[in-house]
C-alpha cells in the first residue's frame, strides 16, 4: 500500500481508522499501528489528525511513536527485511546474512531502497532460534540462511510487496 | 451456541469418545507448521502435498500442528498408517513429500533413509528410542505437534477446557488458589515468584474491576517457548487465563503478544473467537455467573515492555516505562485497578494443575522449584529444538544427553542461560541442578528459557558487549543508572574488544556493574549486568588477553585479528583471491598467495573460501 501516491484516499482511510476508536481508552497505541498498516508509516500529519481525534497533546502522540521500535516515521518500502540478531543468530553469523543483504540491495539496515522496494532493518529475536542465523521477510520467516543464498531470496520478493505475504 | 456446564460436559465427553476414529484409514499424514517449520519449508511441503493427494485421488486425512521441538530436522512430516505406527521423516522437501507419499502412503515401505524415529510413545515422551526426547517430560507442550491448533475439537478431544470445568462446577476461587499453591508452581516468565501466591494478593485486593493479563512479549533474544506454545497449543493458555480470571475476580483480560509473532497472533485470534462461540469467554460461562472478556494487544517493538508494570503502560497507550513498586499491579495495575500477570508457559501449566490436582504436580521437581520447565536450545548445539525438562536436572543432561553436545566436534565453552538478563556458566557448573535458586546463586537467572550453548569460536567479551549494547538501546531512559550505566559499560566493552583498554578499565566495568544492579528501577537494568558479571567472574582471563596481549583467544574480534596464508597448506587455487571483495591477495598462477595486512578489511571471506584451511587467524 505504501509508495503510492493518492492523498484523498488516504485522507479518508485515516477518519475511517479512527472513528472506530474514539472514546476508548488506551487506543493509541492501536491506531498508530492501524495507520501504519495502512500508510506503510506515520506521517506528522496523520499523527496530528490522531491527537486531534483522541484528544491528546501531539507531543504525546509523537513521544509514543518514537518510543517503539515497530512505528516508522519515514516511508518505507513495499517488502520489510528484519535480519535477526539475536544471541543464537549472532553466534551463527546473522551478522553475515545483514551484511549480504547490505550489499545486495546497496543500503544500510534502517534505510529504504531509492525504488522503495525494499527496507532493512536489524530484530533482535525472531524466535526461530533453532533455525539460526534467520531472517523476516514481511510476514515469512526464513531459516538457515547462508550469505550466498541472499540475492536469490531477494530476488524472489522483487515486484511483490506485503500484502501478499501476510499471514492467512 | 451458548451451553450449560452439564451440556458442554457431555459434548466433549461425546468428541472425545470419538476422537479421531477412523482418520488413520488408510493413512494420516501430520505436517508441522509452527513458525520453525514454515521457516524451514514446511508450507512448500504442504502445498505440495495437497496437490498430489487431490491429483491421485487418495483418501488421506492432513493435520497441520505446531512445533513437536525437533528444530533440527525441520521440516518434519509424519506418516501414521493402519499397523505401521507413526513414522517421523526429517528435512523434508517437497521431492521428498512426493517420494514419500508414493512410497509410504500408497506402497506401505516405510522410507528408511528419510526416517528420524517412530513416534511410539505417549505425548509426554513421544519418541523413546531418541536421545533427544528420552529424559524430557512434556507436560506444557503435551499437545503441541499432536492437536491441529485451529480446531476447538481438538482440544477438547484431548481433554481441553477439563480444568475450566472442574473449577468452575466443583472449586470456590480460594480453592483454585489453595491447589496452584500447593503445586508450588512458580512465574515461568524468569523471577519465579509462586503463582498462588500472587493470585491471592490480586483475590484479596479490594474492588471489583480487575484485569488479568497474559505477558506473551517474549523479548529475550534465544527464547521461542512461549511462542511455539502459543502457536501449537493455544486454547491452553486461554483456558489458564479463565481459570486464573475466575480465581482473582477479574473479568476482563488481555495477551500482551509480539507484533513479531504474526503466526501466534493470528492462531490466538482464532482460539478466542472459538472460545466465544462455544461459550467459555463472555458473560455468564456456562450458564454460571462468572463472566470474562479476552482481548489481545500487540506489542509495539520495546523489551522492557516484558517488565510488568511497563506492559501495563503500554497497554494503557503510554511510552512502555515501569513505575515504581509499591503500589504493586495486584494493588493498583491496569488503569488503576488490581491486576494480575503471569508468562504464558505458566498459564499453560494452570488447566494441567487443577485437572490433576497441586500433589500430583509438585511430586516432580526439586525441594523449591516444582514441575516442568521448557527451554529453547540453542547456538552451537548438535540438536537445537525446544525441550521440556523436570525441574533439578543438570546443565549437563539437558547439553549432552538431550542436545547431542557441541555441534561440529567442537569444544563447549559456556552455556548462557536467561538471555541479556542472565548469565553464562562456564563448564565447571555444569552439573548445577536447574532450579530458579542454583542458578540465582551461580550468578544466572532460570529467565524465560533460553538456553543458548557457546563453543570455543564463541568470544565472551564480545558476548558481553553484544547484550550490553542489547541492553542499552532497549533502556527506556527513565532511570538514570540504567540509562547512563549500560551506555557506559558498553563503551568499555567496546575499547576492550577493539584492544584500547588498560586494566583499570575492568575495575571500573564491575564497580559500574554493581551500581547499575543495585540502583536501577525495574527488572531490566537490575540484571542487564549479569552477563558482564558473569563473564567476568568465570572468564577473566579472556578479558586480560584482550586488555594486556590484545588478542582475542576465540579469533572474533576484528580488531585483534589478522589473516595469513599458512604457506604449507596453500596449494595455489586461487579461491581464496576471487573470494576477496577488496582484492587484499596477491599471488599469480602457481605462487602461494599473500594476504596484505594493509588492504585486507577482516571480513573473513577468504577463511570461509578456502578449501584447504590454508587461511588461519591470528
Amino acid at each position: 500500500m505504501s509508495g503510492h501516491d493518492n492523498t484523498e484516499a488516504k485522507s479518508r482511510g485515516i477518519e475511517d481508522i479512527l472513528t472506530g476508536y474514539q472514546g476508548r481508552p488506551g487506543a493509541l497505541i492501536p491506531v498508530l499501528q492501524e495507520t501504519q498498516e495502512v500508510f506503510g508509516y506515520l506521517s506528522r500529519e496523520n499523527m496530528e489528525k490522531i491527537a486531534g481525534a483522541l484528544h491528546i497533546p501531539f507531543s504525546k502522540v509523537y513521544g509514543v511513536a518514537t518510543f517503539y521500535a515497530q512505528f516508522h516515521l519515514k516511508p518505507r518500502g513495499r517488502n520489510i527485511i528484519r535480519v535477526c540478531l539475536g544471541t543464537a543468530c549472532h553466534v551463527r553469523g546473522g551478522e553475515k546474512i545483514l551484511d549480504a543483504v547490505s550489499k545486495e540491495l546497496n543500503i544500510k539496515p534502517g534505510e529504504t531502497t531509492k525504488d522503495l522496494q525494499f527496507t532493512l532493518e536489524r530484530v533482535a529475536c525472531l524466535g526461530a532460534c533453532g533455525l539460526a542465523p534467520t531472517l523476516m521477510v514481511n510476514n515469512e520467516t526464513h531459516g538457515r540462511m547462508k550469505p550466498e543464498n541472499v540475492p536469490a531470496l531477494i530476488q524472489n520478493y522483487r515486484g511483490r510487496d506485503r500484502e501478499e505475504t501476510a499471514v492467512h | 451456541m451458548a451451553m450449560t456446564l452439564e451440556e458442554f460436559t457431555k459434548k466433549s465427553e461425546g468428541i472425545r469418545r470419538n476422537f479421531r476414529k477412523g482418520q488413520t484409514k488408510p493413512a494420516e499424514i501430520v505436517v508441522g507448521m509452527g513458525t520453525c517449520g514454515v521457516a524451514a519449508g514446511a508450507q512448500d511441503v504442504y502445498d505440495t502435498l495437497i496437490n498430489e493427494i487431490k491429483r491421485l485421488d487418495l483418501a488421506v486425512t492432513v493435520t497441520p500442528v505446531g512445533c513437536i521441538g525437533m528444530c533440527e530436522q525441520e521440516t518434519l512430516v509424519d506418516v501414521v498408517r493402519e499397523g505401521q505406527g507413526r513414522v517421523t521423516y526429517g528435512r523434508m522437501t517437497p521431492e521428498k513429500m512426493k517420494r514419500v507419499l508414493q512410497e509410504h502412503v500408497i506402497g506401505g515401505r516405510v522410507v528408511e533413509d528419510l526416517v528420524v524415529g517412530n513416534l511410539e510413545g505417549d505425548e509426554e515422551q513421544p519418541y523413546p528410542g531418541l536421545d533427544f526426547y528420552r529424559k524430557q517430560k512434556r507436560w506444557v507442550l503435551n499437545k503441541c505437534g499432536f492437536l491441529d491448533p485451529e480446531k476447538m475439537e481438538e482440544y477438547l478431544g484431548y481433554g481441553g477446557y477439563q480444568g475450566l470445568v472442574k473449577a468452575l462446577s466443583e472449586m470456590t476461587p480460594e480453592q483454585v488458589i489453595e491447589e496452584v499453591k500447593k503445586s508450588g508452581l512458580r512465574g515461568r516468565g524468569g523471577a519465579g515468584f509462586p503463582t498462588g501466591t500472587k493470585w491471592e494478593f490480586a483475590r484479596k485486593s479490594p474492588g471489583n474491576k480487575k484485569y488479568i493479563i497474559c505477558n506473551a512479549d517474549e523479548g529475550d533474544p534465544g527464547a521461542y517457548m512461549d511462542r511455539s506454545v502459543l502457536e501449537g497449543d493455544p486454547h491452553a493458555v486461554i483456558e489458564g487465563m479463565i481459570i486464573g480470571a475466575y480465581a482473582i475476580g477479574a473479568n476482563e483480560g488481555y495477551i500482551y503478544v509480539r507484533a513479531e509473532y504474526p503466526l501466534a497472533v493470528h492462531r490466538l485470534e482464532i482460539a478466542i473467537k472459538q472460545a466465544e462461540e462455544w461459550g467459555l469467554l463472555g458473560d455468564r460461562i456456562l450458564g454460571t455467573e462468572f463472566g470474562f472478556h479476552l482481548h489481545i494487544k500487540q506489542g509495539a517493538g520495546a523489551f522492557v515492555c516484558g517488565e510488568e508494570t511497563a506492559l501495563m503502560a503500554s497497554i494503557e497507550g503510554e511510552r512502555g516505562m515501569p513505575r515504581t513498586r509499591p503500589p504493586f499491579p495486584a494493588q493498583k495495575g491496569l488503569w488503576g485497578k488490581p491486576s494480575n500477570i503471569n508468562n504464558v508457559e505458566t498459564f499453560a501449566n494452570i488447566p494441567l494443575i487443577i485437572r490433576n490436582g497441586g500433589a500430583w504436580y509438585a511430586s516432580v521437581g526439586t525441594e523449591k522449584s516444582k514441575g516442568t520447565k521448557v527451554f529453547a536450545l540453542t547456538g552451537k548445539i548438535a540438536n537445537t529444538g525446544l525441550v521440556e525438562v523436570p525441574m533439578g536436572i543438570t546443565m549437563r543432561e539437558i547439553i549432552y544427553d538431550i542436545g547431542g553436545g557441541i555441534k561440529d566436534g567442537k569444544r563447549f565453552k559456556a552455556v548462557q542461560i536467561g538471555g541479556p538478563s542472565g548469565g553464562c556458566l562456564p563448564e565447571s557448573l555444569l552439573d548445577t541442578p536447574i532450579d530458579y535458586d542454583s542458578l540465582t546463586q551461580a550468578g544466572a537467572i532460570m529467565g524465560s528459557g533460553g538456553l543458548v550453548v557457546l563453543d570455543e569460536e564463541t568470544c565472551m567479551v564480545d558476548l558481553a558487549r553484544f547484550f550490553m549494547s542489547f541492553a542499552a538501546s532497549e533502556s527506556c531512559g527513565k532511570c538514570t543508572p540504567c540509562r547512563e550505566g549500560t551506555k557506559r559499560m558498553l563503551e568499555i566493552l567496546t575499547k576492550i574488544t577493539e584492544g584500547k583498554a588498560v586494566m583499570e578499565d575492568l575495575d571500573k566495568l564491575e564497580h559500574l556493574a554493581l551500581v547499575v544492579k543495585d540502583a536501577s528501577l525495574c527488572g531490566l537494568g537490575q540484571t542487564a549486568p549479569n552477563p558482564v558479571l558473569t563473564t567476568l567472574r568465570y572468564f577473566h582471563h579472556e578479558y586480560e588477553a584482550h586488555i594486556s596481549e590484545k588478542k582475542c583467544p576465540a579469533g572474533v574480534c576484528q580488531s585483534l585479528i589478522k589473516y595469513q596464508v599458512i604457506p604449507e597448506k596453500c596449494t595455489a587455487c586461487g579461491k581464496c583471491q576471487r573470494a576477496c571483495p577488496v582484492g587484499a591477495i596477491t599471488g599469480k598462477g602457481r605462487e602461494i598467495r599473500f594476504i596484505e595486512i594493509d588492504r585486507c578489511i577482516k571480513c573473513g571471506a577468504c577463511y570461509a573460501a578456502c578449501p584447504f584451511d590454508a587461511i588461519a587467524k591470528v
